[in-house]
């Protein structure tokens, strides 16, 4: 009965978070019940849409999978759209230094660097926050608006397309990435491609990780209390490093994804974080949450959350509702979510290890 | 470079990093009221979104600067009263939850802004007034005494509060309840209500800061605050939950973004430059966070709920 309970809020938070959608649906004068259907049959009305909602969560899943991690080891990570940005520009710049190699090695290549940019842009809060007490959420945060500023100036610069010059309409992308690059797509008539079974591969690779290797171990006994873990000999500084080190790779992971799962096959920016995101490094925090912040339960979590962004494009085409509103239907299911008992109760845990981990 | 160093263009410097300065110095005030009590709102950026997009909608429908800014201040009374439900009544982890804050302001500021207005229109800034006499003064005043009401306000509000949170009763007891509720509750200091009015008072500020911001700009867009927020969060630790220590960042990153702008606009750095400056208050603010760390000390039930 109690796990009854449990697995109910996070169905009680959508509902109520659906209740207020709705609501906004009445304040801006658009039929609510038309808004529903145009954005349930948006998000899964036909194997087209689909597929455009399983990669729409794709990068949701990967941040979200991260974010557990980072918080089983007792630290946050807000960082996830800096850290799609890191991998996004890791992998392009690889991807731009070769001409052409076969896609059976390239393919591979640019997810490593997306991963590797990811990495390090994770793990120097991570650091900063194990060696130096600066608190991570804070720093994460802070990563954010320099990651997006260093991938405004790259892309309005140095990685500027040259015909873009050339002609000078000086959009700010990249040059067009090689075709063998791309990732295949792995359900012809439809864009589905290799970043969504990559991700679904990630998050059950996180779920073996936490609970099945020495590593995940260290990671989680840092979460329930970082002074028993130093008791029994775990370096808990260089776990929270590792910790928000992996975090950060799976959204760099996400980042080239999102690079070489594109249409236009190369990175371009308006200037904002979301822009390229489309907020997946915020939207994943949501999945992760809604999925009780396990992740495999991630997996499904991000799907339904894929979803919502594609079923509110639909609702935009066909009611003139902005998509954003998906946007704020996200910020209530958070509040919601974290206010409910049960998430709120192992939330608390974790934020005891981790004022635990400031004191010492 | 040596164009810079002249008296107009250091005076002209000066008096756009004080404006400059005034959504930060808002917003950080507010956020550290919060704090002092135990409350981490991470959501000002959103109620910050949220009220700067009401303020501006109220400016194209109204023309009416007063009411806009009331328009504002109403918002974060509203967001406010939602946060102190959230954080007090079903004490929701405050970090994530200012999170949800955050999504909520950002999204729902874009839908009604592209439902409702559309495209960027232009609506009048907020007017400069000078203090009399001390806007006479050569050059300082110009710098210094020749601003709009907000930013007065703002900085007015700093020695206010500062005396507020040291010698009231209410402020004593918003440092009580923030550094040991179970003390403050057996005094027979309500906890919860204590705290409810810091984060009032502390949304309030941030949705000032809002139409402070969108009425400076005269404009609005989407996501017009760039984390500002989140940097005036970070403020407060930047400045030691005092609010001189929050004026004194708040005006240091004024005018490192007055100096960035103004040497653009003398093409003293290229233009490209402009996108690895905007990158100076966030890294500005990591370096202060290592450099603090462990040298100041945050209320002690910072982000801890409290029950009995």
């Amino acid at each position: 009965m109690k796990r009854l309970v449990g697995a109910s809020i996070p169905l009680m938070a959508a509902f109520v978070a659906f209740l207020f959608g709705a609501i906004m649906l009445l304040a801006i004068g658009a039929n609510p019940w038309e808004g529903l259907q145009a954005l349930v049959s948006g998000a899964f009305g036909s194997g087209d849409r689909i597929a455009a909602t399983a990669i729409k969560a794709t990068p949701l899943i990967l941040v979200g999978a991260g974010i557990t991690i980072a918080f089983r080891a007792s630290v946050v990570n807000i960082g996830g759209e800096g850290q799609i940005i890191a991998g996004a520009l890791a992998s392009t710049a690889v991807g731009l230094s070769f001409d052409t190699l076969p896609a059976l090695l390239f393919v591979p290549l640019l997810l490593l660097s997306g991963v590797i940019g990811g990495a390090i842009v994770g793990a120097i809060p991570g650091a900063l926050k194990a060696y130096a007490s600066v608190n991570e959420i804070l720093s994460t945060i802070m990563l954010n608006i320099v990651m997006v500023q260093l991938m405004n100036y790259l892309l309005r610069g140095p990685l500027i397309d040259p015909l873009e010059v050339e002609a000078g309409t000086r959009i700010p992308q990249t040059e067009r990435l090689p075709d063998a690059a791309a990732l295949p797509v792995i359900i012809p008539g439809t864009r589905m491609h290799l970043g969504f079974p990559i991700a679904v591969l990630a998050a059950i690779g996180a779920y073996y990780l936490l609970w099945r290797t020495p590593l995940g171990f260290r990671l989680r006994a840092v979460g329930h209390s970082p002074n028993a873990a130093r008791a029994a000999g775990i370096d808990v500084k260089r776990n929270i490093t590792y910790a928000l080190g992996i975090s950060g790779s799976l959204g760099g992971l996400a980042g080239a994804i999102l690079v070489y799962g594109s249409e236009g096959q190369r990175m371009v920016t308006d200037g904002s974080a979301a822009g390229f995101t489309g907020s997946a490094g915020f939207n994943g925090i949501v999945a992760a949450l809604f999925g009780g912040l396990h992740p495999l339960w991630t997996i499904p979590s991000s799907f339904l959350f894929g979803g919502l962004l594609t079923g509110a494009t639909n609702m935009q085409r066909a009611l003139q509702v902005p998509a954003p509103i998906a946007v704020a239907i996200n910020g209530i299911v958070v509040v919601f979510v974290v206010s409910s008992g049960k998430v709120r109760t192992r939330l608390d845990r974790f934020m005891d290890a981790r004022s635990e981990l400031n004191e010492s | 470079m040596r164009d810079f160093f002249t008296l107009s263009v250091i005076v002209a410097t000066v008096a756009s990093g004080i404006r400059l300065a005034t959504p930060y110095l808002l917003a950080g005030l507010g956020e550290t009221v919060g704090q002092k009590s135990g409350v981490l709102n991470l959501g000002v950026d959103g109620v910050m979104q949220l009220s700067a997009f009401f303020a501006y909608w109220t400016m194209l429908e109204r023309g009416s600067l007063i009411l806009a800014t009331l328009v504002g201040i109403g918002v974060g009374l509203v967001m406010g009263a939602i946060y102190a439900f959230v954080t007090v009544v079903l004490q929701a982890q405050q970090g994530i939850s200012g999170i949800g804050i955050f999504l909520f302001g950002l999204g729902f500021s874009d839908l009604m802004f592209r439902r409702q207005v559309g495209s960027p229109r232009p609506v009048p800034q907020l007017p400069e007034y000078g203090i009399p006499f001390l806007a006479d003064i050569p050059n300082v005043g110009d710098a210094l005494f020749q601003h709009n009401l907000l930013t007065y306000f703002a900085f007015a509000a700093v020695p206010v509060l500062a005396l507020m949170l040291r010698s009231t009763t209410f402020g004593m007891n918003v440092r009580a309840v923030g550094e040991n509720p179970q003390a403050a509750d057996s005094l027979g200091v309500s906890v919860g209500w204590t705290r409810a009015f810091a984060i009032l008072i502390g949304n309030t500020f941030a949705g000032l800061a809002g139409a402070a911001l969108v009425l400076e700009l005269g404009i609005f867009q989407p996501n017009l605050t760039a984390g500002l927020g989140f940097i005036a969060v970070a403020l407060v630790y930047f400045g030691a939950w005092r609010p001189v220590g929050i004026m004194s960042g708040a005006l240091l990153y004024g005018l490192v973004a007055a100096s960035v702008l103004q040497m653009k606009a003398l093409q003293i750095i290229p233009r490209s430059a402009s996108d690895i400056a905007a990158m100076a208050p966030a890294i500005l603010t990591i370096l202060a966070l290592i450099v603090l760390a462990g040298r100041v000390s945050a209320p002690a039930a910072l982000t801890r709920p409290f029950s009995r």
